[in-house]
């Protein structure tokens, strides 16, 4: 039943499916935006307060998404700071938590992989007299396929993400609601077989969209990095 | 461009964790040729190297240049003992120091296929740097360090772990560089490359600068027990 379900390729499922995955591709890309160049400065860069920034990041990475999600809505509501730009209750927020959730993951990943090839480049980037910038881009680009790793740990935590995105989003039909949302909301109303069949396509999202991005970028073939 | 030698070492030390690494050393580095700098395992040629460069930080004394900061760091290329091989093809590996010097990449590519061809790369150039062989990757690296044409190059034991071809092929790009007008210092364990390349020698001891001498009264007339001992082979304690 849940299997028919999901291969039916009803409307709405079509749309909260769409839906989910704009709104975590959206965050994975600003994630991936702060979190690599700030991963690749971290491994380039030597102050005193950079170990407790990457402690900090580690911490952050098991951030609660509740409190995230509430911490948004404060932020978002109308009596928050940010009332006034009306982002409540719309995908826009939701992004907006997604992409605080995820950036500790792919920025403390990436300084994780950029760690690596700054001490097997440093000494080359120093002698060719690379500015900060030249460096952290040149880590950035050499590393790109290494670095796919720390964006798919954010998209995959992304998509997967329920609590931050049911407060900021509202799980409102035909406007917020997500395949994680609709899955809390059926599985309340004791729908199990539609609440299963969203499961699924939740799963084989992420299981196709790793497979995809793998095959894109040819990882993984002997002669590439 | 202006010359940014004579290049003057003046009592330079380099100290880690209380330990004298080198010096103090004091030299003059100035007109033509290649100067090979030699000594046993853990003398100081590196180091020193290293330091002349300005990828080691000197814990005393000065290093004084004939040009300003920006212009001197321009001049001067290093290729390490293990050559450092980035996650591109040997194209883009060749043409990365003409790029971040701002150089379009059209030029740099083009440039880069020159200098790929010169070191006996040129069927190579879409090949990633990290498959080629030890010798190919060393050509790489002078190749790398020779695009922008510097007019002093620095060597740590290039040829270190390659064959006898590969020696060659290298030590031939070295004397061309030099006929073109780039300075060379080198540090070599190899007696025999060193007499093939040298125009003077500097031979290094415990981090002390020993002996500077012209090749052939290096080989004929060390001034130093030392250098007489490292040249007949014995260990120096």
């Amino acid at each position: 039943m849940a299997a028919k379900l999901a291969v039916s390729l009803d409307g709405e499922l079509v749309e909260i499916t769409i839906r989910s995955l704009q709104v975590t591709i959206t965050a994975t890309l600003i994630a991936a935006l702060i979190g690599l160049p700030l991963g690749a400065w971290l491994a380039v860069s030597r102050f005193p307060a950079r170990r407790y920034i990457i402690a900090l990041l580690n911490a952050l990475m098991g951030l609660p998404p509740v409190v995230v999600g509430l911490i948004v809505y404060i932020l978002l509501s109308r009596a928050g700071p940010f009332g006034v730009l009306g982002l409540l209750f719309t995908p826009t927020a939701m992004v907006i938590a997604q992409v605080i959730i995820i950036t500790p993951l792919i920025a403390s990943i990436a300084h994780q992989a950029m760690r690596e090839l700054w001490a097997d480049y440093r000494d080359l980037l120093i002698s060719l007299n690379a500015t900060r910038m030249q460096r952290i881009a040149t880590l950035v680009w050499d590393g790109r396929r290494t670095l796919l790793t720390a964006k798919l740990a954010g998209f995959g935590r992304g998509i997967g993400e329920v609590g931050a995105i049911m407060i900021v989003g509202g799980n409102i039909d035909n406007a917020t609601r997500v395949l994680t949302t609709a899955i809390a909301l059926e599985t309340g109303k004791g729908d199990f077989a539609l609440a299963l069949a969203l499961g699924f396509i939740l799963i084989g999202l992420a299981v196709a969209v790793n497979l995809g991005i793998h095959m894109l970028s040819r990882t993984e073939q002997g002669s590439l990095w | 461009m202006q010359s940014i030698l004579p290049l003057t070492l003046e009592d330079i030390e380099i100290r880690r964790n209380g330990k004298r690494l080198l010096g103090p050393v004091s030299w003059v580095l100035d007109g033509a040729g290649i100067s090979i700098l030699m000594g046993p395992n853990g003398s100081g040629k590196t180091t020193f190297l290293r330091a002349m460069h300005g990828i080691e930080r000197i814990s005393g004394g000065r290093i004084r240049w004939a040009a300003q900061a920006p212009e001197v760091q321009q001049a001067q290329a290093f290729v390490f003992q293990a050559p450092i091989m980035m996650r591109r093809t040997v194209r883009d590996s060749i043409a990365y120091p003409l790029r971040l010097r701002g150089v379009s990449r059209a030029q740099a590519r083009s440039a880069a296929e020159e200098w790929a061809a010169r070191v006996g790369l040129g069927a190579a150039l879409a090949r990633p740097a990290m498959v080629l062989s030890g010798g190919e990757k060393q050509k790489l690296a002078l190749a790398r360090a020779l695009v922008t044409a510097p007019q002093l190059l620095f060597l740590d034991e290039p040829c270190a772990n390659l064959d006898g071809r590969a020696t060659h092929d290298i030590e031939h790009i070295l004397q061309d560089a030099c006929k073109a007008g780039t300075r060379v210092v080198m540090s070599t364990h190899d007696i025999g490359q060193a007499r093939r390349l040298a125009d003077d020698v500097l031979f290094l001891h415990d981090g002390r600068l020993l002996e500077t001498a012209p090749k052939d009264q290096f080989f004929t007339r060390p001034a130093t027990p030392e250098g007489a001992a490292f040249l007949k082979g014995d260990l120096l304690l």
